[in-house]
């Protein structure tokens, strides 16, 4: 059969961010795939090599919108690790709540895009008004609705103040009945079962040997979860269960998204309640050189920082490591093989971040002229000296 | 002459008007499911109006007079099909025998020039648009066959349709037989294929296509097709009230129950659309060919042994 290739990207209406999917297809059958990232990179690592460490919080906060939490946790655990120093209880508990709060928005906005996807734009709508609702107490916690700015190597930026607390958890209360309905419409709906049922599976030992991280795993019977695992944060001191499914289909991953949703709001209930009294940051005085990582359960997988100092206040190395680099080499097992139809979804299905992932973009560069700063000093110079002459002429 | 003029008033500006009516019924009421205001009611022909005044693009690698005809093809033979259902309407005596194979094959048009124009612009997503488009037709084409044909075994086995209305004015509408009820379904099932909406609408699926065949339409052309859609709007259902609900009539009463029956229908097409995800190709093929035909055979059955 002839093959040909279908591309979607770089700019698709499947996936908002830029991304190049490349499809060889038989008919409607995929039959390999190759991926191209990098229309979006933004030199962030090092960007913050030229930051001080509290400024490269606020700069990892923009890796991206969705993960504008995970981010700096994860970050600010590495700096602590490095200078070994831990948050205070209170803190501790405040980066938590965020942390959640950031979690169901993310898992919201996955499922309403998911629905839209599949054509089902009913689904995309409830599930994004029902996140206005979490964007609210977002609000009322921190002030921002997405890039929240309360994290600080060492504590939190900003406390909860006493009084907004029944406020959030009457808000969040009047989430779970809107919830239980969503999840109702999605798991109960016999057309979604046949588009999501033993779509795009991966096996255990497939997820394992790619090394997939958060609920790409946990779809496929991984019990990894750094949230248990190593526990930071508060989630040592909070009862909840880790969410693990065994078909590693799309549909799975589905199910692991809107159960988790209900663990973090009791996450956050339960820390409201317990949140303990005292300071919320400490007083670090400088940084030695070392060097320190940071991982946490960000809502799309395991987020790692690495951090080194040579004693000065500027990191000389800050590597970022998003969950979707560990995710998407997946596609490799899940999407071939399947349809065109199926790949939409499927590709969808691992919650993809892409300016996350874009760290570093190598290319192959065989047979091109690679321009170094005094080549471009000389032609630039050429050219001026052309162009002199071409005017002098005239 | 005054063919050329029912073309033109019944054919094309009734038809334009209630068609563009009834997408912003449709549009309205899928914003209210979704928790949403919704446009204002001429939304949808200032969007025509709109995209009349844009640039048409033709891409370079396009068969161009194919590109250009192939919408034409499809909003003259919706034209065709809406003055024949009008003047049936109207005038049920009127008409010649046979009308009703002719309205079904040109009902096919539409879908057919969906299927050159996307063919023609040399797209590859276009064409793979296309070739589902062509799947998709033959999927629901034989249910909405087998479904037509319990109407006509109701009328004595009359392929006219001024007939099947007045069989119907006579001894009552087709709808409330037992096979009539179960073809009314079942068409109405074929006729949200026809439309390729949600959970049908494979050909132009957005989110893993990018619009499929319509993707190098631009401007006049992709106008003219989202006229035949919404004029599409208007003719399919409207056919299938003359088929199983007895048609609408210009007195009183009657036109009070036509006019809700049309916006019943278009509501249920609606509601069908916001409640259902995308189905995929395969699926398409086997929901038709396997429980729609069955059931179609059983109506036909059903309405033989009555007859």
């Amino acid at each position: 059969m002839p093959r040909t290739i279908v591309p979607i990207g770089p700019y698709h209406p499947l996936q908002e961010e830029p991304e190049f999917f490349i499809l060889t297809v038989e008919g409607e059958t995929v039959v390999d795939i190759d991926l191209q990232i990098g229309y979006n990179h933004r030199g962030i690592e090092k960007l913050s090599e030229r930051k001080t460490y509290d400024q490269v919080t606020f700069v990892v906060e923009r890796v991206c919108g969705i993960c504008s939490t995970s981010h700096p946790f994860a970050y600010t655990q590495a700096v602590e690790d490095l200078i070994s120093v831990e948050a205070p209880p209170r803190a501790k508990f405040i980066r938590t709540i965020i942390a959640e709060g950031e979690r169901l928005h993310s898992h919201l906005l996955w499922l309403g895009l998911a629905g839209h996807f599949l054509g089902y734009n009913t689904i995309f709508m409830w599930a994004w008004k029902l996140r206005e609702e979490i964007l609210d107490v977002m609000e009322i916690l921190s002030g921002n609705r997405n890039n929240y700015a309360m994290f600080k190597v060492g504590g939190v930026w900003r406390d909860i103040q006493a009084q907004d607390i029944p406020q959030v958890l009457k808000k969040i209360e009047s989430i779970i009945p809107t919830l239980e309905k969503l999840k109702k419409a999605v798991i109960d709906d016999p057309v979604l079962h046949a588009r999501t049922k033993g779509i795009g599976i991966l096996s255990k030992e497939a997820a394992i040997d790619y090394g997939a991280v958060g609920p790409t795993a946990r779809a496929s019977g991984v019990d990894r979860d750094i949230r248990k695992n190593c526990p930071y944060g508060a989630y040592d001191q909070i009862d909840w269960d880790m969410i693990v499914t065994q078909n590693g289909d799309v549909f799975d991953k589905v199910v692991i998204r809107i159960n988790e949703m209900f663990e973090s709001i009791k996450i956050i209930q339960q820390c409201l309640a317990r949140l303990p009294q005292g300071p919320i940051d400490c007083v670090i005085k400088d940084i030695p050189p070392g060097e320190g990582i940071g991982h946490i359960e960000a809502p799309r997988g395991e987020c790692f920082h690495y951090v080194r100092s040579d004693g000065t206040n500027r990191p000389v190395r800050h590597k970022i490591r998003a969950p979707t680099f560990m995710n998407l080499p997946t596609f490799k097992e899940t999407v071939i093989g399947g349809t065109i139809s199926d790949a939409a979804i499927v590709l969808a299905a691992i919650d993809p971040c892409y300016c996350c992932t874009e760290r570093m973009a190598v290319r192959n560069r065989k047979g091109q002229t690679l321009w170094t700063g005094e080549d471009l000093i000389r032609l630039s110079q050429e050219k001026t000296a052309q162009i002199k002459t071409q005017m002098g002429q005239s | 002459m005054i063919y050329l003029l029912y073309l033109f008033i019944f054919g094309f500006l009734l038809t334009g008007i209630i068609g563009l009516f009834a997408s912003w019924i449709d549009r309205k009421l899928t914003a209210r499911i979704q928790y949403r205001v919704g446009p204002p009611l001429l939304q949808p022909l200032n969007d025509i109006l709109k995209l009349l005044g844009k640039e048409t693009l033709i891409p370079s690698g396009a068969a161009q007079y194919t590109f250009l005809a192939a919408p034409l093809i499809g909003l003259v033979s919706v034209m065709v099909v809406s003055t024949i259902l009008w003047v049936n309407n109207m005038n049920p005596q009127q008409t010649f025998i046979g009308d009703l194979i002719v309205v079904v094959y040109l009902l096919l048009v539409p879908s057919l020039s969906v299927i050159i124009g996307g063919f023609a612009s040399g797209n590859p997503l276009a064409s793979l648009g296309a070739s589902r488009e062509m799947k998709l037709i033959l999927s629901y084409e034989l249910p909405f066959i087998l479904a037509i044909l319990v109407p006509v075994i109701h009328s004595g086995l009359s392929i006219r349709l001024g007939d099947i209305m007045a069989t119907q004015a006579q001894y009552g509408i087709i709808a409330f037989s037992w096979s009539g009820g179960l073809a009314l379904v079942i068409a109405v099932l074929c006729m949200q294929a026809k439309l390729a909406f949600v959970p049908f609408d494979m050909p132009e699926a957005e989110t893993e296509i990018a619009h499929g065949v319509l993707i190098e339409y631009s401007g006049t052309l992709l106008a003219v097709y989202r006229l035949t859609k919404h004029m599409l709007l208007f003719a399919l259902p409207f056919f299938i009230i003359m088929l199983y609900l007895g048609g609408i009539r210009g007195n009183g009463l009657h036109l009070l129950y036509g006019t809700l029956e049309y916006v019943g229908l278009v509501a249920l097409l609606s509601v069908i659309r916001n409640t259902n995800p995308r189905l995929r190709m395969d699926q398409v093929v086997r929901f038709f060919w396997g429980p729609m035909t069955i059931l179609a055979t059983i109506a036909v059955l059903l309405a033989l042994g009555s007859y």
